[in-house]
């Protein structure tokens, strides 16, 4: 049972502390769970505590109170390390303003999470084969400024695949990108999810997007406040609705 | 590990080469320091090896006297000038035996004439067996002799740059006469050229002849007066004895009481040898201390640029961190980065100090003087050894500071 569930989040709060005696609450009890391969959006106004979840899921934060497990690992526990290496294993995430590093090459930006992980043997060919999966096997050298906007967001999704992560964390990954590139890369996620069994969480602003998940969380104020299936796409046979 | 270490280093560079100029700027310190210190080490060496040279050359176990005591500057004022009979007393095998050659030197500025041509060059009178003791060898002629010492006889041996100035040439020279402050002297040989010599007075720029000639037709106010002498012990083992044994003699002609101090000097070969070893340690501690401020102000430059470079790729430091990356990766590419600044600071500072000294041989050539450069591994591997040191120590403070950056905060930065 455990081992279908990859997110397991139970009552997160999270109290920023900005300046003295000033307190801000971006989450305020969140709880849900997501099954292993689930495609799932999280949705909500500016300022409702999106990316502060979305930094709690892929570990770069630690929640102020509240569980967390990932993958079966209560996250709580881990020191600066061990949540390294599961932010390097477990996660891979997709930034809204790519953040790829400059005067590198795509294959080489897609590298970088392989040589964190110790792998060096092999890594290029890896590396390769998941430029290749999201199209770009003909820009392995080119630079991010010698690529577009939805080309850059391609090798960036390929960084995240790269390791064959559990999760990929997509924070408004077409936040930057013309309306048909935002498309062509929710289509690639989508397939990735799909055809690879890659669990998708995307923070998206744009219902359209939203759509095509398979649930989507409606977040208000740091707290969940709807679930939703969208009718335009039914749950795909297998997918577990969520309890 | 291997592997790593080539990514971690071929990383440094390409970030390094992206900030051609801020790069270059901030190693200059490094850069200026070790040239500076392995030029001066290098031309120190080669003065060493030349000065040492130019002592030992003068002959082995050699004591020389002089008149006066260096150690008291109150009996170097009334110093008594040393006597004839001074050099007769320690010639006396019974109360010298450590004692071989005895050599009187009187030395005195001249000016030498041939014809419409002059020179000006340093006159030594002494005995024959100045040549044995100075390893002195003729390239043509011959030394004077006892027989010329009796006669007073005006002959004279040529330095090479002597004859080269007079005749242009040195060779074919014995039988010529010369004029001495006016008065005729004969050329029986010529001096072997013993080079430029580096330090001192030039060997091959002096004349030599029979001391009783410079009395009887130089300098007769100086008659059996001396300016040293130059003794050679019978070995290498009885120069300390050789020594008590002259300052007994001297002691005893100078009808010195016990109380009184010495009113004459003596210096061994080794004596000098170590008053040189003692100037050049002082110059390797201030060679140290130049070396130390540079490499610390390259490094405090270091230091700052580092920090720069963590603030500016702020968003750097924390997406590697969402990739994966530990806080000792992190660590270790910052400190990498740091070491090889410094490290290719070193190497630039190395080869420029080395182009630097060989300048300054070739310089140095030009004017006559062998200085050459000698630059030594262990200077070389020191300067690495020290700048990437430099970089490891200034780097760490920044690269530390960069390692504990909280991934979310670096990726909010702006
Ligand atoms: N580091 C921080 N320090 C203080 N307050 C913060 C910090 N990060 C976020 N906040 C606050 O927490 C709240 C939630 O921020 P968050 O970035 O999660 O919103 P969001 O839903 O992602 O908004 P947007 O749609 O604009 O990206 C906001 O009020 C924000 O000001
Ligand atoms: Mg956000």
């Amino acid at each position: 049972m455990t081992a279908d569930i990859v997110i397991q989040a139970h009552d997160l709060h999270k109290i920023y502390r900005p300046g003295r005696d000033v307190e801000v609450h971006a989450l305020r009890g969140v709880s849900f769970t997501v099954q292993r391969g689930e495609a799932v959006a999280i949705m909500g106004p500016s300022g409702s505590g999106k990316s502060t979840l979305m930094n709690i899921l892929g570990c770069l934060d630690k929640p102020t109170r509240g569980e967390y497990i990932l993958d079966g690992q209560p996250v709580a526990d881990l020191n600066d390390d061990q949540l390294a290496v599961i932010r390097n294993r477990k996660v891979g995430f997709v930034f809204q303003s790519f953040n790829l590093l400059p005067r590198v090459s795509a294959l080489e930006n897609v590298m970088l999470p392989l040589r964190y992980a110790g792998v060096l043997r092999g890594a290029a060919q890896r590396a390769r084969e998941a430029l290749e999966a999201v199209g770009l096997g003909d820009r392995l050298h080119h630079k991010p400024n010698e690529l577009s906007g939805g080309q850059q967001q391609r090798v960036a999704i390929a960084r995240a695949l790269v390791n064959r992560p559990a999760i990929i964390l997509a924070d408004e990954p077409t936040g930057n990108l013309d309306t048909q590139s935002g498309q062509d890369i929710m289509r690639l996620l989508l397939r990735l999810n799909r055809e690879q069994g890659t669990t998708l969480i995307v923070v998206t602003h744009d219902p359209e997007v939203a759509r095509q998940m398979q649930r989507i969380l409606h977040i208000r104020d740091g707290r969940l406040v709807k679930e939703e299936v969208p009718a335009a796409r039914p749950v795909p046979t297998g997918g577990v609705p969520h309890a | 590990m291997l592997s790593t270490l080539y990514l971690a280093v071929t990383e440094a560079l390409r970030s390094l080469v992206a900030n051609k100029m801020r790069s270059f700027l901030t190693v200059l310190g490094i850069v200026i320091g070790v040239a500076a210190v392995i030029a001066l080490l290098a031309i120190g060496r080669g003065a060493q090896t030349a000065i040492t040279g130019s002592i030992e050359g003068l002959g082995t176990n050699l004591i020389f006297v002089a008149p006066g005591n260096t150690r008291d500057p109150a009996a170097a004022r009334n110093a008594r000038p040393m006597k004839w009979q001074d050099v007769l007393a320690l010639q006396d095998p019974a109360a010298a035996p450590s004692v071989q050659w005895v050599v009187p030197l009187l030395q005195r500025s001249v000016r030498v004439s041939k014809g419409d041509r002059h020179h000006n060059t340093i006159a030594f009178g002494t005995t024959p067996e100045y040549r044995i003791v100075r390893n002195y060898n003729v390239a043509e002629g011959e030394f004077f002799t006892q027989t010329h010492m009796l006669s007073r006889a005006p002959v004279v041996l040529l330095g090479p740059e002597v004859a080269q100035v007079l005749f242009d040439r040195t060779e074919g020279l014995v039988g010529e006469t010369v004029h001495i402050n006016g008065h005729p002297f004969r050329v029986i040989g010529v001096l072997e050229a013993k080079g430029g010599g580096g330090f001192g007075p030039n060997q091959d720029d002096r004349v030599v002849m029979p001391i009783t000639a410079m009395y009887a037709r130089l300098f007769p106010d100086m008659q059996g007066k001396v300016d040293g002498i130059m003794i050679s012990a019978v070995s290498p083992e009885a120069i300390e004895s050789a020594k008590e044994e002259i300052r007994q003699i001297l002691r005893l002609r100078h009808r010195l009481r016990p109380d009184q101090e010495d009113d004459f000097s003596i210096f061994t070969q080794q004596e000098f040898l170590q008053v040189f070893q003692v100037i050049t340690g002082v110059l390797t501690i201030f060679l140290g201390g130049i070396a130390a401020i540079s490499l610390l102000v390259g490094g405090i430059g270091i230091m700052n640029i580092m920090l720069v470079s963590v603030t500016e790729r702020t968003r750097e430091i924390g997406l590697r961190k969402a990739l994966g990356a530990r806080k000792r990766d992190i660590l270790i590419q910052f400190l990498t980065e740091a070491t090889t600044l410094s490290l290719v600071g070193g190497l630039i500072g190395i080869a420029l100090g080395w182009g630097l000294a060989t300048a300054v041989e070739h310089i140095a050539a030009r004017f006559d003087t062998t200085l050459p450069a000698v630059v030594d591994l262990q200077a070389v591997l020191l300067a690495t050894l020290f700048s990437a040191g430099v970089g490891i120590f200034f780097g760490f403070y920044p690269a530390n500071r960069a390692a504990n950056l909280e991934p979310v905060e670096a990726l909010r930065y702006e």
